[in-house]
């Protein structure tokens, strides 16, 4: 059911869903970009509607809002362990086609994959609805299209802008009524886009032997600066490490964390007894794109990749990873390829 | 021929090893300078001049080879410029066709900073313009430099006041991935004021300089940019007698308190300079009257954040006389 919305209106809709959810969207962090004078656009709670930012993709993906980046899992003394509070509020974010699809592949691998579902991600990620930011069009860097992740009908509503000061909502579930008392009857389709700028094919039939061997992976050994941004801002990379924490003014006492981890950092396999077996960068390269295009599908049946492109976008040394993608597709097919 | 050298040296004029002949300065405040201009400079150097400008250390152009005959000339023709870098800059001209009104005060400089280089924690031609402002036109020799990080790429070392920018790194522990590259990166290229305790990173803020390096290389945003500070270094300097490189005076001063102190400066110079010598360079004042009287003097009126850190005494070796 499509509705359509002045600002007015759906901040009204807006100030009545905050009293019983938090609202998360795309927000522009002013001064918090990497370089001075520069602002970044990341995810925060949002008062009304203008403070989405509709017009860039997010530089850090959505999933720190349900899969925290660090997240206290329980305070310890010698003898009990207690839980931290958890918000009481649920949760609505905005966020795009890839992003949602970026979702569903976390929820595989944090509810599906073990006997039992994550319990700290499903806590938090229970609470979650979708806000579907519509894409008029694509970005650069993004390949939603060759990882059929351009559409999604999994959210609550979709939105974007007439260009003309409404708003359009396909809604799926009117939360609480709102949309359609907020919101007036429209005739319109969400928007998906249909085609990007730059295409990826996706290798079948890996010899995992042969590729692993191969010398395209050679480039990245010197290239990769082993940073970890192309894991932070993915929104499908779900690794954690474990933390205890002993407090310094009494060991007796402390907490244990789980924190975001990146396989392309040193040490994410550091074992104990010092081996640390995947030292060159670009085997770490090779592991993480095997994962993204490979591994994952023949369990799940799903790419890991959603082609949101933010690795390409956030990497300090330019590497991309959708053209690392289609070096290993010629590579599959024999082909020589030095773009 | 009748010409005097203080008039022509003032209005930004030289006196070249050719007689007949003199050269023209121009100054371009933070080094940054819009294209337009070039043509303009190109037909002078071209119909005046020999066809060849010199670019100066301190960002500006001599273009040699000039007639003295042609200064008059000269100065209509490059009001424009005058203009647009000084008068629109709210400097203190009001006949930009007569040329420069002083030549003493050297022009300020800086480094390319953020308007192009990651490392910049500021727009240095921005302050840099804003100093031109506050100390132009003024006759006594003095040298200013704006540069965005610690790196010093515009020697800010060697001036009488060097800025160096500064930013405070603001840690948002519930980012950290405890990586560390934050950590090891501001050890190797730096001070080395993180320490890691507890997957958690600590900043030791005596130690730190503000140079961003963390902010650089955190990958999550744990380290952002907060408030925007400046160090000062004071009297560096060249020259045959005693030249030296510039010693810390001040840490993460503000910008208010930035330029008032290149203002009092000149206060402190009109009431100490020896007026027997044809000209004497700040930094030799410096070293007659000794430190605390410039201290007193500079800070007078300076309104200091709480954060902000003056160093008790310099002792730059005294006035050497060989
Ligand atoms: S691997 Fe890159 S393109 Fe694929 S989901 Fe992650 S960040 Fe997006
Ligand atoms: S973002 Fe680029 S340099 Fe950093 S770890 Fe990933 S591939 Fe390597
Ligand atoms: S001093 Fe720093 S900011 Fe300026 S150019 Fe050098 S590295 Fe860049
Ligand atoms: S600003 Fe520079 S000196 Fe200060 S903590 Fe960061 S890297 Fe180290
Ligand atoms: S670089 Fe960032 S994430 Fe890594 S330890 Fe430092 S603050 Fe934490």
């Amino acid at each position: 059911m499509g509705y359509k919305f002045t600002t007015e209106e759906f901040n009204r809709l807006l100030s009545d869903l905050k009293k019983q959810y938090r609202v998360y969207a795309p927000v522009l962090l002013k001064g918090k970009g990497r370089f001075s004078d520069t602002d970044v656009v990341g995810y925060g709670e949002i008062q009304n509607i203008d403070d989405v930012i509709f017009t860039q993709k997010s530089y850090f993906s959505p999933k720190e809002i349900f899969y925290p980046i660090s997240e206290t899992m329980f305070y310890f003394t010698e003898d009990e362990y207690r839980e931290p509070k958890v918000e009481s509020k649920e949760i609505i974010v905005f966020l795009r086609s890839c992003d949602i699809n970026a979702v569903e592949r976390l929820d595989k691998i944090m509810l599906e994959n073990g006997k039992e579902p994550d319990y700290y991600y499903h806590r938090l990620r229970s609470k979650v609805k979708f806000i579907k930011i519509d894409c008029p069009t694509s970005f650069d860097s993004c390949f939603c299209v060759s990882m059929g992740t351009n559409y999604t009908d999994n959210y609550s509503a979709s939105i974007h802008s007439d260009n003309n000061g409404l708003y359009l909502c396909d809604v799926k579930e009117d939360i609480n009524g709102l949309f359609s008392s907020y919101g007036t009857f429209a005739e319109f389709k969400p928007l998906f886009v249909e085609e990007n700028d730059f295409s990826v094919e996706v290798p079948e039939d890996i010899n995992l032997a042969t590729i692993a061997e191969h010398d395209l992976w050679q480039e990245y050994s010197s290239r990769c600066v082993a940073c970890g941004r192309c894991n932070t801002s993915c929104p499908t990379c779900s690794c954690f490490t474990v933390q205890d924490i002993f407090y310094e003014d009494n060991p007796k006492c402390g907490e244990r964390r789980r924190v975001w981890a990146s396989c392309q950092i040193d040490g994410f396999t550091d074992m104990a007894g010092g081996h640390s077996f995947r030292k060159d960068k670009g085997q770490r390269m090779r592991f993480k794109v095997m994962h993204k295009i490979n591994d994952f599908k023949k369990r799940f049946g799903m790419h890991m990749c959603v082609g949101c492109g933010r690795c390409d976008d956030v990497c300090p040394e330019y590497i991309s990873f959708s053209r690392c993608v289609n070096k290993v597709s010629a590579a599959v097919q024999g082909v020589n390829n030095d773009g | 021929m009748s010409i005097n050298t203080k008039k022509v040296m003032k209005n930004a004029w030289r006196i070249t090893k050719d007689r007949n002949l003199t050269c023209l300065r121009i100054r371009v405040p933070g080094g940054h300078l819009p294209v337009k201009f070039f043509p303009l400079i190109q037909e002078i150097a071209d119909q005046y001049g020999n066809g060849t400008v010199h670019i100066t250390t301190r960002q500006g152009f001599e273009v040699p080879g000039i007639p003295f005959s042609k200064m008059e000339e000269i100065n209509a023709k490059i009001a424009p410029i005058i203009d647009e870098l000084e008068v629109k800059n709210d400097v203190d001209i009001n006949k930009s066709e007569k040329g420069y009104p002083a030549a003493g005060t050297r022009n300020v400089s800086s480094c390319i900073g953020n308007r192009v280089c990651p490392q910049a924690v500021f727009d240095t031609t921005s302050l840099a313009r804003d100093i031109e402002k506050t100390i132009y036109p003024n006759d006594p020799h003095v040298k200013i430099a704006v540069t965005g990080c610690p790196n010093d790429c515009i020697k800010a070392h060697m001036q009488d006041i060097g800025v160096i920018g500064q930013v405070e790194p603001v840690y948002d522990r519930t980012r950290c991935i405890a990586c560390q590259a934050c950590v090891n990166n501001c050890a190797k290229v730096s001070t080395g004021a993180l320490t890691f305790s507890n997957y958690k990173v600590k900043r030791d803020s005596k130690r730190c300089i503000g140079c961003g390096e963390c902010v650089l290389k955190c990958p999550t945003g744990a380290w952002t940019r907060g408030e925007q500070h400046y160090r000062l270094v004071i009297m560096g300097r060249t020259g045959k007698k005693n030249p030296r490189i510039a010693r810390t005076f001040m840490e993460w001063a503000d910008r208010g308190a930035v330029l008032k102190i290149c203002s009092n400066l000149y206060g402190y110079i009109d009431k100490y300079i020896d007026r027997t010598l044809p000209k004497e360079h700040v930094g030799y004042i410096v070293d007659r009257t000794g430190f605390n009287v410039f201290k007193e003097e500079v800070l007078k009126d300076v309104t200091l954040s709480s954060k902000t850190k003056v160093v008790d005494y310099i002792n730059f070796g005294g006035y050497e006389n060989r």
